[in-house]
């Protein structure tokens, strides 16, 4: 277990020393949300309405803005090497990077989204909802977006090859995150919601690890 | 306990539909050193790689003290110590960070002395806390030369070791190896230069036609 908090410690640490390549993905969250009001118009039963919808899309979009570099990095610097011939579980390693990303990306957009759910018009019930979904669905995305990070090791163009496998893979995620802000429109508790999105989750954590170590094996050949 | 022994038999080996080499088997003892030699594309690299089980060979066998390695793939990863023709460092941390972090991805933090002794092995200490990114070729090679040492492990693998280095470098690595192998350690280098170790065995690699 110590070399998976090493490695978590490791990326926490790198992303410490370039806080910039986080700083664009959080303005990038905010720039698209803010952008669909002022598009559309200050039309506030509207606004409420597609706000859930589209806080999710770009949260969505925001955590693949920063994934295509998730093991690209270490795989042009070497140190992909080292992490294969760790003396413990691919599996964990790669775990271990989704979590960091998670940490870095998906836990600062469960924070932001409230405050952008504000400008939409949501009140106070649909912004508590808003960031459990997002808390409970974005390591989902991590996981997923990590799984194409690996697949797409190597190619060319990978951050649209990326974008095209993890994206039709996030739908459920997407569908149940947004719906749960809706089930409470009309006045249910939104508990399912996020007991399936926490399932999704569960899904994701019990098989991406594999698949992942298997593409980075590959990709190490 | 037997002593540290590496037998590989009948090793053979695909890449990109060409068979880089066939039936190759050698013994590597305790204190030993393995000079990999060959033309450009002979299939040095290759080797190292199936030996650290990055790559897949098609048969053959690799055994440690007797047993195949392949059955426990994360004990034999521990006993490695590998060198690339990519150092495995990380720009944005300094030399200190990355050997450190190097050392805890291998499971267990080092005594503060042996870095400090791998440091000062390759004439680093005055480099410890510039970021690697700064450095030139040759001192991010030897920042990947301690690594190795302080890695303890019984088995290096080394892929073009003097590349980059100045002679003082090469001085230091050749010690750093010398004083590896009468500690009862092995070594295979893939070079194509002359490592300048008089008791290297030397395996030459031929191109498969």
């Amino acid at each position: 277990m110590s070399g998976f908090t090493a490695l978590v410690a490791r990326d926490l640490h790198l992303v410490w020393r370039r806080p910039g390549d986080v700083a664009v993905v959080l303005a990038f969250f905010v720039v698209a949300t803010v952008l669909f009001p002022l598009g559309i118009g200050p039309e506030s039963n509207l606004l409420a309405r597609i706000a859930a919808g589209v806080l999710w899309c770009a949260a969505l979009f925001a955590s693949l803005l920063s994934l295509d570099r998730l093991f690209a990095s270490d795989y042009e610097d070497g140190t992909l090497d080292l992490l294969l011939l760790a003396p413990w579980p691919l599996e964990l390693a790669a775990l271990a990077k989704c979590l960091a990303h998670w940490i870095v990306t998906g836990l600062p957009l469960c924070v932001l989204a409230p405050f952008l759910g504000i400008a939409f018009g949501l009140d106070g019930p649909d912004l508590l909802a808003l960031a459990a979904t997002l808390l409970v669905g974005t390591p989902t995305l991590s996981l997923i977006g990590g799984l194409a990070a690996a697949l797409t090791l190597g190619a060319r163009r990978s951050g649209a090859l990326l974008a095209l496998l993890a994206l039709p893979l996030c739908v459920p995620t997407l569908i149940f995150g947004a719906g749960a802000i809706e089930t409470m429109a009309i006045g249910r508790n939104f508990t399912t919601h996020l007991a399936i999105l926490a399932a999704l989750a569960l899904v994701a954590l019990a098989t991406t690890p594999w698949a992942m170590a298997a593409a980075l094996r590959q990709a190490g050949e | 306990m037997a002593p540290p022994l590496l037998d590989v038999i009948d090793l053979a080996c695909r890449r990109g539909g060409r068979q880089v080499f066939d039936r190759l088997s050698f013994v590597v003892g305790a204190g030993e050193l393995l000079a990999l030699t060959g033309r450009n594309g002979s299939g040095k690299t290759t080797l190292l790689r199936a030996l650290a089980l990055l790559v897949r060979p098609d048969a053959g066998t690799i055994q440690w003290q007797g047993a195949e390695v392949r059955a426990e793939p994360e004990a034999w990863r521990g006993r490695l110590a590998w060198l690339g023709h990519l150092e495995g460092l990380k720009g944005d941390l300094s030399v200190r960070e990355n050997l450190l972090s190097a050392e805890r991805l291998r499971g267990g933090p080092p005594a503060d002395d042996r870095l400090d002794s791998a440091l000062l092995a390759f004439d680093l200490t005055s480099l410890a806390a510039r970021p690697v990114r700064t450095l030139s070729a040759g001192q991010r090679r030897r920042v990947a030369l301690a690594r190795v040492v302080l890695s303890q492990a019984p088995l290096w693998l080394l892929d073009e070791p003097l590349n980059a280095l100045d002679a003082p470098a090469q001085a230091a690595f050749r010690l750093a190896l010398q004083n590896h192998l009468a500690a009862g350690g092995l070594a295979v280098a893939a070079t194509h230069v002359d490592l300048g170790m008089p008791a290297a065995r030397a395996l030459e690699l031929d191109l498969v036609k």
